[in-house]
């Protein structure tokens, strides 16, 4: 299923903080959105999914879903949103009793994303026992037990230190090798983008627009550290993004 | 640092971070009570407090003793026990259902809110005439003071429950798609839990308080009809009895929010 943006603006009050976005995010690819602060990246995110209206433009889901989906657009959040008086498994049987999956039915689809996500020997185990790492793993597990179209991940890796960033960077990239899943993921970190974007959308400072799409066509699994072509990518879009970000950083936020 | 020529003696770096950092020490409640109750009993002994001031403790104790020993320790406490039981589970069920929906609902907030603040300061005792006209002098309007009294506090730290819940979680509860019911149950709820069981303490604290006021019109037995007539004769041994037999009573009913709060909110820890 791929998902369209048309003409998308958005406004809080006066503030505009999306201007005319228009793009697609095509079946089985990453597009990451990359963009200095406030530039209303997450607002768009919000919107594909369905938690926000946008106040112009319209967001189309073309094709259908893949069959068993529970729930075309799933979330993966920053603050992992993980219910902390349900143990691992119970935060991912939250997401499926809604459903109607209970029992036999339920455990396996908990077995098999806790095994994808390497959780399996914690599934008893409450959220505040559980590393900031673990805990994105149990919510990128809660998304998969859901068998999402798009999985909309905003800064999934921005409240991990950087080597559990790196770790689970390391684990998308495994998790997308062995079954390729759609995503929109917003991050401020380019490195990740160039690391897990095929797409990468560079959006400038508040109102939004977008800049320059930059397409990456190496391989998800062969982008190595060092990789001479990924840098000089990283590189060219911090020069793009340099100048906004340090404009963005000096405005007065009033929003 | 660097323009200070002169060597001078290493200091060592103070320590300064300690306090703040509340630990479970047992037996000190217990300490202080026994250290309170010894002072009374050396000093009303001694005659240094004198006995209009204060009963001997173990006279009190005796008193106690002879309440329990003619049976009469329970012809008071069943009634005040059934009419606290009654009127502290109407209040409290119907302040967490309304806390609930204001927590929940605009409407029902700008409706309520307001109204829960005019009753809030009323002294629910100087409506005990008012509930003897509406619910006629017999038990129910005693269960009607104690519900009117429990109600409020409860509908307040309900709804400040309620809104104290992590709206990230609802964002995500909402994101999969999760049915309204659902989210309330399963988020919602849980999510406010300590925040109403906080309030609950309170709630039950001045349901014993208009426990007493509730017996002073027409109860022949009760603690607090026991507590009115000790204290219009002023025999101080009885009226202690009465207040102790109170005290106990919320130590107890906090000791159970406690057990209650450790098996429902473990996940705090």
């Amino acid at each position: 299923m791929d998902i369209r943006l048309e003409a998308i603006s958005h406004s809080y009050g006066d503030t505009e903080v999306l201007r005319d976005i228009s793009l697609d995010i095509p079946n089985g690819k990453i597009v990451c959105f990359v963009g200095p602060s406030g530039c209303g990246k997450s607002t768009l995110l919000r919107l594909i999914g369905g938690l926000e209206r946008a106040s112009k433009g319209r967001i189309l889901q073309l094709g259908t879903p893949p069959k068993g989906c529970l729930n075309p657009l799933t979330y993966v959040f920053q603050d992992f949103a993980l219910l902390p008086w349900r143990s691992v498994q119970g935060n991912i049987s939250l997401v499926l009793e809604d459903h109607g999956i209970k029992g036999t039915q339920a455990d396996t689809i908990i077995a098999d994303v806790l095994a994808r996500t390497k959780l399996s020997d914690f599934s008893k185990a409450l959220p505040r026992q559980l590393s900031g790492g673990m805990k994105q793993r149990v919510a990128i597990a809660r998304a998969l037990a859901v068998k999402p179209a798009v999985m909309l991940m905003d800064e999934p890796l921005s409240a991990l230190d950087s080597q559990t960033r790196e770790l689970l960077m390391d684990d998308l990239v495994a998790l997308w090798t062995r079954q390729s899943f759609t995503a929109a993921y917003v991050t401020h970190n380019l490195a990740e983008a160039v690391r897990l974007g095929h797409r990468i959308v560079v959006l400038s400072r508040r109102p939004g627009e977008v800049r320059e799409i930059v397409e990456i066509d190496i391989p998800l699994a062969d982008r190595s550290h060092g990789n001479a072509k990924l840098e000089q990518t990283q590189k060219h879009l911090w020069d793009m993004m340099r100048d906004e970000a340090r404009a963005a950083d000096e405005e007065l936020l009033d929003v | 640092m660097s323009d200070s020529t002169a060597p001078t003696q290493p200091i060592e770096v103070r320590f300064r971070g300690g306090g703040f950092a509340p630990k479970a020490r047992r037996w000190v409640g217990l300490a202080v009570f026994i250290f309170l109750i010894g002072i009374t009993e050396v000093g009303t002994r001694q005659g240094w407090i004198s006995s209009l001031t204060l009963p001997k403790p173990s006279d009190v104790l005796a008193t106690f003793g002879e309440l329990w020993e003619s049976g009469l320790l329970f012809k008071h406490l069943l009634p005040s026990l059934s009419r606290l039981a009654v009127g502290a589970a109407i209040g409290a069920s119907v302040g967490i259902a309304v806390g609930i929906m204001i927590g929940l609902f605009s409407y029902v907030r700008a409706g309520m809110v307001p109204l829960v603040a005019a009753i809030f300061p009323i002294p629910k005792i100087a409506l005990l005439p008012l509930f003897v006209i509406w619910f006629g002098i017999d038990e129910a309007s005693k269960y009607a003071l104690i519900a009117f009294g429990t109600f409020t506090p409860t509908v307040v730290a309900t709804y400040g429950a309620v809104d104290n819940v992590d709206r990230s979680l609802i964002r995500m509860g909402q994101s999969f798609g999760l049915s309204w019911l659902s989210i309330v149950r399963k988020i919602v709820l849980p999510g406010a839990m300590p925040g109403i069981l906080s309030g609950l303490r309170i709630s039950l604290a001045i349901a014993i308080i208009l426990l007493v006021a509730a017996e002073m019109l027409g109860a022949e037995y009760g603690i607090g009809a026991y507590i009115l007539e000790a204290g219009s004769l002023y025999d101080l041994e009885r009226l202690f009895a009465g207040v102790v037999i109170l005290s106990l009573l919320g130590v107890i009913l906090s000791t159970i929010i406690g057990f209650i709060e450790h098996r429902l909110l473990g996940w705090r820890a």
